[in-house]
């Protein structure tokens, strides 16, 4: 007799804590080859799951095995023309291993890699690993979109469908006993003085005494009796209250200077930055909002497609960008309830006059506002007077602002975990 | 026998049809003289199988990374359809569990309840060297034990400590198996109850070997001592027990490794016996149903369809060739040997005098219950199977600049191809042969391996890592010194490795 089980609905992903352990161990081969696709990944699947190799040799577990060398008398099948005594060449490249099989490997790929897949979640784990959002203050929950039913002990009111019958039973138990108290007091006294007279048994006396006390034992058990089983005042209700549950927000603000020095290149170099920022914020906060603003002379505040594509050429006047962005945090981001990241891109141009006025724009209205400004230039060149005035700034919120220079696409990532590192 | 309708026409399984074509199987089981360990057959999803398969097949073990490797690999190759998963697994514990998987057709899974819970499920239960090496009873639960108690290994030293004494006895789990003493069976139960007395045991027993106040007699005895007195072969066992350093959960830790290593050992010795015996009962017990009438000849063609893909032997010089294939060579020698109970020619009176024209069941089993892969070759490949296969050898020595054929599937080569192939499937030949042969007890504690060279093979290139993984156990200098068959030491390693000059010197 044969026991025939249906495990499929048993619990899958048996093998999770195991390959958790092996990512573990080759956390660093992982982290290369995540860091290698963010830098030549396309936008569009920068955040998708991937490809990691690992040479053979770092992952192979060693065992005692035969070398090349030596006697081996090697059995095939198959035999067409050979006949005893033939001699053949030895195959290239030394020839069958221990086994004597050789590493055959279908049409001659040789797999020197140890590929595999891992998902997008584990992905950008690795990617954001040991960053963090600095100033991560938690604003005030106000635009509390849900709630969550929480227990929150017993109450004496509540809908009937909400009593507690063991709690209650427990309170009524426990009224019997206090109010009961003076009674079984009294019953315990008498059964003592019983007891004292049944030692002077057979005497007459006594015989009527312990049937007095005995009358009174029952007439006091009678009077417990009386008392309710159970009470009003007993009944217990869970008590279940409505708490809002958090949900943080975020805005994040991109700026990106699309003056005619700023070339499609640039633009993508500031579009992958932007990605990655808008990936690390969404790990954190559950709302995020995103706000273009784009800038030459005058700044504009627009959707996605026109922020990165369409095509505009002009002077460039950076603190007409700055000053957007403050009146939109000011009118529709109040920092109470908001948290505020800003990612300024541009390629370092700016009109002579204005760089002293984006700096004190900075100082005075935007920084103040938001949990950290970030700013990258994208650039080849020598640094101009925007950068030197942004150096300043930089001495004098060291923690709410951070710049850093990306020359070529390479350089992305390892700027932005520049910018983000953990600080002790 | 009546003429009898069909158990089922169409692809579709059902649980009620599984149990009636178990019914039906076992019935035929039976009558052949099949003895089984009940069945417990579970159906599972492929993902399920992919858990399966990375944890060596069992349903449940320990957790290491090198599981997770496995898992990781197989999901890869799978997802790409490099490679179908298995149709069954089937584990060797009492009650036998083979796994059903899901996606597969009724046909497929009637053929693999006759193949696991019936060709499999007999040879665990029949071969001497699983009777005398597993406990199949026991296995499950003490797989139980061991993934418990590594967990709360890892809980009170931590996950990288624990994983280290593993890396390193997974390194030596080929040696980790008396080959020639027999087991004693042990139940899990007695297994926790001896873990502490042990813990104590041995602490004790090692204080005394290491101790280091000299004893006066024993100077006047000797310098050196040897220890052991005999070369050791089962290097986890004697690291368990006379590593001076390990503390005593990493010395039970080592034991696990050992037993386990110690129950995979039958399997690995009788690979194409165990395939081959559940191929030919496969094939037997389905066309004995087909023969009565209880599957179709639908049912029966795609059985055929998967069993001639299964025993298929691709000749050497194809791209995918692969090695003998063992369900191949195991079926073809199973039906052999029927062949030569039931048709006997001339030839085979000569080569089995006390085979052919014998009961072939009987014989059969005779053969599944008292062999191994390498002396079940050595006994019964017949000159026709060589010659069906076109068996031949190739000698290899590396001192002369090409390969010899020295024998083919001819008169005057069939004896050699025969002891070549059944000597392939020594594991004293696959694997280098290593022992223990001395430690310095007086002096630097240092551990001295020897290796026994079979026809002057030199060990691979591993061989530094591997004595990496031998010295984190044993904790001081361990040697590795390759023995030729005169005894002398022709070359030697070191671990940590002896500096240039001394070599030089």
């Amino acid at each position: 007799m044969s026991y025939i089980i249906d495990r499929r609905l048993n619990a899958k992903k048996k093998s999770t804590v195991n390959r958790q352990r092996f990512l573990r161990r080759y956390k660093k081969h992982i982290k290369r080859a995540v860091e290698e696709a963010v830098n030549t990944r396309s936008i569009r699947d920068i955040d998708k799951g991937g490809e990691v190799s690992i040479p053979n040799k770092d992952i192979s577990e060693p065992v005692f095995h035969h070398g090349n060398g030596g006697i081996r008398e090697r059995v095939f099948p198959g035999n067409k023309d050979f006949v005893v005594g033939d001699e053949i060449k030895r195959p290239e490249g030394g020839g069958g291993g221990g086994s004597g099989e050789g590493q055959a490997s279908n049409q001659g790929e040789g797999e020197d890699e140890f590929t595999f897949q891992i998902n997008q979640e584990e992905f950008l784990d690795f990617m954001f690993e040991n960053l963090e959002l600095p100033n991560m203050i938690k604003k005030q929950l106000k635009d509390a979109t849900s709630f969550e039913v929480r227990r929150a002990g017993f109450t004496s009111v509540g809908s009937p469908d909400k009593l507690n019958v063991v709690r209650s039973l427990r309170a009524a138990n426990a009224r019997r006993i206090a109010l009961s108290g003076k009674e079984r007091r009294k019953i315990r006294e008498l059964k003592k003085e019983i007891k004292t007279l049944e030692g002077l048994l057979p005497n007459h006396d006594a015989v009527i005494q312990i049937a007095a006390l005995n009358e009174e034992i029952k007439a006091l058990n009678k009077r417990i009796k009386r008392m309710p089983f159970i009470d009003e005042f007993d009944l217990k209700y869970n008590n279940l209250v409505r708490t809002p549950v958090p949900s943080s927000k975020a805005v994040m603000f991109c700026v990106m200077d699309v003056s005619g020095s700023m070339t499609q290149s640039i633009k993508d170099i500031a579009k992958r930055f932007f990605i990655l920022l808008y990936l690390f914020l969404t790990r954190s906060y559950k709302k995020i909002e995103v706000v273009f603003v784009r800038h030459h002379t005058h700044a504009k505040e627009v959707d996605e497609e026109e922020f990165f594509y369409s095509r505009e050429t002009g002077g460039t006047i950076v603190s007409s960008a700055l000053n957007l962005s403050a009146d939109i945090i000011r009118d529709r981001y109040p920092p109470g309830d908001w948290n505020v990241y800003v990612a300024q891109a541009s390629d370092g141009d700016n009109w002579d006059g204005d760089s002293h006025h984006c700096r004190e724009m900075l100082e005075q209205r935007i920084l103040p506002l938001v949990q950290y400004f970030a700013y990258v230039e994208i650039t080849t060149g020598p640094h101009q007077n925007l950068w030197l005035e942004y150096e300043q700034i930089r001495e004098k919120f060291g923690e709410t602002f951070a710049m850093q220079t990306i020359i070529e696409p390479s350089d992305i990532y390892p700027v932005f975990r520049k910018l983000f590192e953990k600080k002790e | 026998m009546k003429k009898r309708e069909p158990i089922s026409t169409g692809s579709e399984w059902t649980f009620e049809l599984i149990q009636k074509y178990d019914e039906e199987i076992a019935r035929v089981a039976e009558h052949y003289g099949l003895d089984t360990y009940p069945n417990q057959i579970e159906v599972i999803t492929s993902e399920q199988m992919m858990d399966a398969y990375s944890s060596v097949g069992m349903p449940l073990n320990y957790n290491h990374w090198s599981f997770g490797k496995q898992f990781v690999s197989t999901e890869q190759q799978y997802k790409r359809g490099q490679m179908g998963l298995a149709y069954e697994i089937v584990i060797n514990s009492d009650p036998c569990i083979s796994y059903l998987m899901e996606e597969n057709t009724m046909t497929m899974q009637a053929l693999v309840i006759a193949h696991a819970c019936y060709g499999h499920n007999s040879f665990f239960k029949g071969n001497y060297l699983f009777r005398t090496w597993t406990d199949a009873s026991a296995i499950i639960d003490y797989l139980l034990f061991a993934k418990n108690y590594i967990a709360k290994c890892e809980e009170r030293h931590g996950v990288d400590a624990v994983e280290q004494v593993l890396d390193s006895c997974h390194a030596l789990m080929n040696y980790g198996v008396n080959r020639y003493l027999r087991p004693q069976p042990i139940t899990p139960e007695e297994e926790k109850n001896r873990l502490e007395e042990r813990e104590e045991y041995i602490q004790r027993h090692l204080n005394q070997l290491w101790n280091t106040i000299p004893k006066k007699e024993e100077i006047k005895e000797s310098k050196s001592i040897q220890f052991p007195k005999d070369p050791e072969e089962n290097l986890l066992y004697f690291i368990e027990k006379n590593a001076p350093l390990l503390e005593s959960w990493q010395r039970e830790l080592v034991r696990i490794v050992r037993k386990i290593a110690q129950y995979y050992y039958p399997q690995r010795q009788t690979q194409v016996m165990n395939e081959g015996w559940a191929c030919f009962w496969h094939y037997t017990l389905l066309n004995h149903l087909h023969d009565e009438g209880l599957v179709t000849d639908g049912f029966i063609m795609e059985f055929l369809h998967s069993h001639t893909s299964v025993v298929f032997q691709p000749p050497f010089d194809v791209p995918y060739f692969n090695g003998i294939n063992p369900y191949a060579l195991g079926y073809g020698m199973m039906q052999d040997i029927r062949r030569i109970c039931e048709h006997p020619t001339e030839e085979d009176h000569k080569w089995f005098p006390d085979i052919a024209g014998s009961d072939w069941n009987e014989t059969l089993h005779h053969a599944m219950r008292n062999y191994k892969d390498e002396s079940f070759i050595l006994q019964y490949l017949s000159p026709r199977m060589i010659r069906e296969l076109k068996l031949f050898t190739i000698t290899d020595n590396s001192t002369l600049s090409t390969m010899q054929i020295s024998a083919i599937h001819n008169d005057e080569g069939y004896q050699k191809v025969r002891e070549d192939l059944a000597a392939s499937y020594n594991i004293g030949n696959r694997e280098p042969n290593i022992q223990v042969y001395n430690v310095n007890v007086r002096g630097d504690r240092s551990l001295t391996l020897r290796h026994y060279m079979h026809n002057l093979q030199p060990l691979g290139e591993d061989t530094n890592e591997v004595l990496k993984h031998v010295h984190r156990l044993w904790g001081f200098e361990v040697h590795l010194e390759s023995v030729s068959p005169k005894g002398e030491v022709i070359d030697d390693l070191h671990c940590p490795p002896k500096p240039a000059v001394e070599e030089v010197a």
